[in-house]
């Protein structure tokens, strides 16, 4: 037997070491989460995707609805810092277009002015736009003095791809979020009467959820989004879309939820429980909720990329979201056809953040399942 | 054994059922009926239609009948006789529109199945026989980049390059001149120099996914003690490896090839329309896209029985697979 270790920790880093044994559950899932290095990789691209969505209106350089006609299909300017000249400068410039016509073609054309700089600055006026929703502002974080910067390119409109992007980031993320609160109610609900009830309840729950999981999931969300009737307002499509994804995407969950009611309600703890005298209610949210919210938050991070594909899916084939809306899938729309594609191949970025949103969700994802059981080991 | 099959085709028989059920509210979804929709296409053709007509239609049509009674006139065609009812879009009944490129969705899909096995089998071995080594590393990134990409978006991807570096448009499934030629050997071949990209685009994630499943399976029994007795007991390498891990590590592959078989139908469509094949994709977007639910109702049908009997056969093969399965029962 060892005597107790009695000295007082100081640091942060010595509590945690010394006192596992006194940490919460979900400190320890905290410190195993944080050693999954790609985890804490995709934490940070999701962190900075959803920094990007929240302060879109503010961090875009204009209003994704404005045209700038000087600018149609024009490709991503960059950010020098060095000019033609190789001498260094301070405030980062854009080289300035000009609009030719050519020659053969007769179409405008911008042509890059390596002689004009437009430099870049902070906090500018711009389109207006509504912060939140709150207030009406119409100050930008960046922009070029003295012409445009389309860090993305523009579209065939000449609206910044950039700004659009960043728009359907947030029009995205919030449908992934909304999907899955709304796929994990009813998962919860459903795996609850299942698990909790059991017999015939649970017979018929599970069928049912065989049943959703043996067809084809694309053709059904396809199917039932083409039924909506086509005069709805982008608002009612919105809430309709992620329904039907909702409707499609709980059948994880509710499993879940239910095998691990069904082996939580023979533990001896619950028994316990139950001889003190403790309320049902009590039991199922104090005592069982809390041993398989890990694993109902493992399958949260697995089904929101699902939702956010299906979303895009939808939408890039015209099924989902449409303009006016900015989504990721209503913005890859433009990019259907190869024409487009090979002069315009930047339009093909609202791709790679889905890429980059799908990716991170699946780290998390895998880090979440080996922390989600803390105790072994 | 029997007994398992039996059970197993019960179901199958029960979800097909479910499945028409569904295919058939989804046809009833969308407001109007097929009266209304030839009423429409007559009025802006510039025919007049009267109520009385409406009426008479709807009468021969049999549509104001109660809906359960339409649902098996509707279900007993397609069961007795393979009429799926009339494409008002097509103006052609539903079985021809389908049968004509059914064919090239089934060539598809099957392909792609069988590439993903074939790749992900031994890739999946060999990564986790040399875990951590630079190639199952290089693996690992390609599967997850595989597993986040859908499908469309590889289908761009890769149509851009092809437009950029071939100078070629790699959509479709024929070069122009085979495109209405009959069958021939040099249009077969010309159909295979063309199937890998889709291939490619439908089978990536799948892939990635069956090679990441197959390497943790194999990793977890390479550990365990019957592997150390069977290699202190002097069998070759190779052989032990194909013998008794493998063996094991397969039946979860097995086991989800109805939900791969559902990944990838579901799949086909949207790269059919990306890559404009001439499979069931752009008929069913199509469909959809014009609310003729006759044809799309009946795609989605079709599609589902597809992957439940998929899902029935690996139910099969699985039994097959692992005898301890029908000892349980």
């Amino acid at each position: 037997m060892t005597s107790p270790d009695t000295t007082i920790p100081t640091t942060k880093e010595q509590r945690n070491k010394r006192r596992p044994e006194m940490a919460s559950q979900w400190q320890l899932m905290w410190w195993k989460f944080k050693k999954h290095y790609l985890a804490m990789v995709g934490v940070i691209a999701l962190s900075v995707l959803v920094f990007l969505a929240v302060f879109a209106g503010i961090i875009s350089p204009d209003v994704p609805k404005a045209r700038n006609n000087a600018y149609l299909s024009g490709p991503p300017m960059g950010i020098h810092f060095l000019d033609a000249q190789g001498d260094f400068h301070l405030r980062p410039f854009v080289y300035a277009r000009t609009t030719k016509r050519d020659p053969v073609t007769l179409r405008k054309i911008a042509v890059v002015d390596t002689d004009t700089h437009w430099p870049i600055e902070f906090f500018v006026r711009g389109g207006s736009y509504k912060f939140w929703g709150l207030f009406k502002t119409d100050i930008h974080l960046f922009g070029a003095s003295g012409g445009f910067i389309h860090l993305f390119g523009t579209d065939s409109l000449g609206r910044d791809v950039f700004a659009r992007t960043l728009y359907a980031t947030r029009v995205s993320l919030s449908i992934g979020l909304v999907g899955v609160t709304l796929a994990f109610v009813i998962g919860a609900m459903m795996g609850g009467i299942a698990g909790y009830f059991g017999g015939v309840a649970d017979n018929v729950i599970m069928r049912l959820i065989e049943f959703i999981r043996s067809i084809p999931t694309l053709p059904l969300w396809l199917a039932l989004s083409a039924a909506l009737p086509r005069d709805w307002s982008s608002f009612q499509v919105y809430l309709a879309i992620t329904l039907i994804l909702a409707l499609v995407g709980w059948t994880h969950l509710a499993r879940t939820v239910r095998s691990k009611l069904l082996a939580l309600r023979e533990e001896d703890f619950t028994l316990a429980a139950k001889l003190s005298g403790c309320s049902n209610s009590r039991i199922i949210l104090r005592h069982l909720l809390p041993s398989f919210m890990s694993y109902m938050i493992v399958d949260v991070t697995i089904a929101f990329p699902e939702i956010l594909l299906a979303e895009t899916s939808l939408s890039f084939l015209g099924l989902g979201l449409r303009e006016p809306v900015e989504s990721w899938g209503v913005l890859l729309f433009a990019a259907q056809n190869v024409r487009t594609l090979a002069h315009t191949p930047w339009l093909l970025i609202p791709g790679l953040f889905v890429v980059i949103a799908v990716l991170a969700f699946n780290f998390i994802g895998d880090g979440a399942r080996d922390a989600a059981d803390p105790y072994s080991k | 054994m029997l007994r398992i099959l039996l059970k197993r085709f019960g179901f199958m028989v029960l979800t097909l059922a479910a499945v028409s059920v569904v295919a058939f509210v989804l046809i009833q979804l969308p407001p109007g009926d097929f009266a209304d929709a030839y009423a429409n296409k007559k009025q802006a053709t510039g025919g007049p239609i009267s109520l009385e007509e409406m009426v008479e239609l709807r009468e021969r049509l049999g549509l104001n009948r109660p809906w359960s009674v339409q649902y098996f006139d509707w279900i007993s065609k397609i069961v007795l006789h393979g009429d799926f009812g009339y494409s008002w879009g097509w103006k052609r009944p539903v079985a021809d529109v389908i049968a004509e490129r059914m064919p090239f969705t089934l060539i598809l899909a099957f392909s792609t199945l069988f590439f993903m096995y074939a790749i992900a089998i031994p890739i999946g071995i060999y990564s986790a026989v040399r875990q951590y080594s630079i190639s199952d590393y290089v693996v690992s990134v390609v599967g997850y980049i595989g597993l986040a990409t859908p499908n469309f978006l590889l289908a761009l991807i890769l149509m851009y390059l092809g437009q950029k570096y071939f100078g070629q448009s790699v959509g479709g499934l024929f070069s122009p001149e085979f495109q209405d030629v009959d069958w021939s050997w040099a249009r077969a071949k010309d159909l295979i120099g063309h199937l890998w990209v889709p291939i490619i685009v439908l089978g990536t994630s799948g892939t990635a996914y069956l090679i990441r499943t197959l390497r943790a399976s194999v990793l977890d029994e390479l550990n365990k003690m019957y592997v150390v007795a069977a290699r202190a007991g002097g069998l070759s390498p190779t052989q032990l490896l194909l013998k008794y891990p493998v063996r094991i590590a397969l039946n979860p592959i097995v086991a989800t090839l109805g939900w791969r078989i559902s990944a990838i139908i579901s799949g086909a469509p949207i790269v059919g329309v990306v890559m404009s094949l001439p499979d069931t994709g752009p008929l069913f977007l199509q469909a959809l896209l014009d609310q003729d639910m006759a044809l799309a109702g009946a795609m989605v049908l079709i599609f589902a029985a597809l992957t439940i009997v998929g899902t029935f056969i690996s139910d099969i093969l699985l039994v097959m697979l692992d005898p301890r399965i029908s000892l349980e029962s």
